[in-house]
């Protein structure tokens, strides 16, 4: 081989790419009816006589309830080959990233082996958000403190 | 220097058996394994495990056929992708018999089979050695991509590690009494070896194994065609372990640009174990097992039904760690071939 | 009823864009899916930050709140209602509080997920 940027060229023009648009096709349809049937939950639960916010929460809490069972299940990862980001994003695809690596490391055992590799997947989206919060109310804070 | 390694008396291969999982026995080669687990369990608990016991089950088999004892063998090469080699140490402790572990990521069938052949032909010690490797899809996923049940698109390039293991028994004896290949069946031999060079090409997508791999089989390939003055036209089959077809196909532009052309001589075992029409394969199989499992249910018995007889066998590797892909870095290809012959 | 009508629309409308986007980057770039949630839990964020979260939920509603970018969003709103009510500690105590069901649920429901199943191996 002569050329290693030439060879790598070559690899990535000939790599196949995705079929963009029935990808996006799915996550559309995919994603949109998850959050529809947030909505759903959502009509349901005020109808219940549920106030706004709390109803808001037990939707993603319903969500992520019942993607931990399609997860458990073996629907879960079938369903997202087609969907792609259609499960991902929504919350649906949080629980699945925090459901899978505690299937997945039941056999090194229980305490500690569900319990840190739990985290795997799911973990840098909490500490991200963690961060990015904090963050802002830091920057949140100092405006009131100054210009207020 | 010269590369390749010539015997003269060659050692012989006596039998060959091959194990594997669900969807290996749904794949066109399917009905030739001698043994299949239909929840790719092996009887055991975890995935890790059950890789094992898939090597173990393939040696026994192997074993059996040519209805030989564990204890005779008197060296035993074998390796699979787990971190510190644990399938085989795991899986082949109770064989009892002095133990090489090997690895040369999926390049490790050919490794072990030329390692075994340099150690026949230079030690009168041995008279029978073992070669197997093995790959479990789940601990590969586990160990190398993401959970089993995540849910998640694997790229067009991506390929599927398979579920499968194959054992090979050598010998040096010129006319073996006791074959697994049947009456009338002649034992397949390996006339020569070349351990090959690690070639980066810089691939830094590990969904993208085939181009990682291609530029190291192109360069063990050109090795023996010149160093031989054979030429692809001089054998029956060219087979390589794992490239997919996206590495196939780097591989065949890499050797016609050298003048070499490969065209239809050239068989992947990475496309030939799943059947790409029933089977969402992507760019094929990959694994130890590919290749192994392969050579040891199909190719290798043609060859001792006298269907086959000169053929390459390139075993093809990445060197990959998924530790160092994070740090940025690149995949190591490794190719090591052997010419299998029947006289 | 046309309200109804309206506000599934939206939530479908909006929700399946927020999906598209994160498609597009899965498929045009080297992203890894973890990224793509990080990247929407920031954002969400952001907008919250930027006051864009509360009026784009009020007109989707699960359409905003239910992808990820919803996590992010409640987080701003937690953090200001902290910061507004206890001051610095607020900064601290604000965002685990506003994403401590959703955060609490996928951890308890992962659990037990794991006591009553196990993994599969995956099909081809």
């Amino acid at each position: 081989m002569q050329n290693k940027q030439e060879y790598l060229a070559l690899t990535e023009k000939r790599a196949a790419r995705s079929p963009v648009l029935r990808d996006c096709f799915f996550a559309f349809v995919i994603g949109g009816l998850i959050c529809l049937a947030g909505q759903g939950l959502r009509s349901l639960y005020l109808a219940l006589g549920i106030e706004e916010r709390p109803a808001m929460t037990l939707v993603t809490v319903t969500l992520i309830f019942l993607a931990a069972l399609f997860t458990g299940l073996g629907l879960f990862d079938d369903l997202a080959r087609i969907a792609g980001a259609g499960t991902l994003v929504p919350v649906t695809g949080f629980s699945n990233a925090v459901v899978s690596p505690a299937l997945d490391t039941k056999s090194e055992g229980m305490i500690l082996g569900v319990g840190s590799k739990i985290f795997t997947v799911a973990g840098p989206v909490l500490l991200f958000g963690t961060l990015a919060g904090a963050l802002y109310g830091v920057l949140y804070y100092l405006y009131g403190v100054i210009f207020v | 220097m010269k590369r390749i390694h010539r015997f003269q008396r060659p050692p012989r291969i006596l039998s060959a058996a091959a194990a594997g999982g669900k969807e290996e026995r749904r794949g066109p080669h399917g009905e030739e394994f001698d043994f299949c687990s239909p929840n790719d369990l092996f009887g055991v608990q975890t995935w890790e495990m059950a890789e094992g016991e898939m090597a173990r089950a393939s040696l026994s088999f192997a074993l059996k056929k040519a209805g030989i004892r564990a204890e005779e063998i008197s060296l035993l090469f074998a390796g699979d992708l787990q971190n510190q080699c644990v399938a085989s140490s795991e899986g082949l402790c109770s064989v009892g018999a002095p133990f090489v572990g090997v690895f040369g990521a999926c390049s490790t069938m050919a490794e072990g089979l030329a390692l075994a052949s340099l150690a026949i032909s230079g030690s009168s010690q041995v008279s029978l050695a073992a070669v197997l490797t093995s790959s479990h899809n789940c601990a590969a996923e586990r160990q190398f991509r993401t959970p089993l049940e995540y849910g998640s698109q694997r790229t067009p390039t991506a390929q599927w590690t398979a579920t499968a293991a194959g054992s090979v028994l050598l010998t040096g004896e010129e006319n073996p009494k006791k074959t697994g290949w049947g009456p009338g069946g002649r034992c397949p031999q390996i006339s020569e070896v070349v351990f090959g060079k690690m070639v980066n090409g810089g691939i830094t997508d590990a969904a993208n194994m085939g181009a990682a791999m291609a530029p190291s089989a192109a360069d063990t390939l050109l090795t023996y065609f010149r160093e031989s003055g054979r030429t692809p036209a001089d054998f029956e089959l060219i087979l390589t372990g794992d490239l997919g077809k996206e590495g196939s196909a780097l591989l065949s532009l890499l050797m016609a640009r050298e003048g070499f052309y490969l065209q239809e001589k050239h068989v992947d075992c990475g496309m030939l174990l799943y059947d790409p029409e029933k089977q969402d394969v992507h760019c094929g199989a990959s694994g130890c097992g590919c290749i192994a499992s392969l050579l040891s249910c199909h190719f290798l018995p043609r060859m001792a039904r006298g269907e086959l007889h000169n053929i390459l066998a390139v075993g093809t590797g990445a060197l990959m760690n998924p530790s160092l892909i994070q740090q940025g870095g690149s995949i190591t290809g490794i190719a090591h071939l052997v010419h299998l012959e029947v006289r | 009823m046309m309200d109804i009508f309206l506000s599934c629309l939206f939530a479908f409308l909006v929700g399946g864009a927020f999906c598209v986007i994160a498609q597009l980057l899965l498929d045009l770039t080297r992203l890894s899916p973890a990224i793509i949630l990080v990247l929407y839990v920031t954002t969400g964020v952001l907008l919250g930050a930027l006051g864009l979260y509360t009026p784009l939920r009020e007109l989707a509603g699960c359409g905003a709140s239910v992808p990820l970018i919803g996590f992010g969003g409640n987080i701003a709103e937690g953090i200001r209602e902290a910061v507004d009510k206890d001051g610095l500690l607020g900064v601290l105590s604000g965002g685990l509080t506003a994403a401590s069901s959703g955060t609490a649920a996928a951890l308890c429901f992962g659990y037990l997920t794991a006591i009553f199943f196990r993994a599969r191996p995956k099909r081809l």
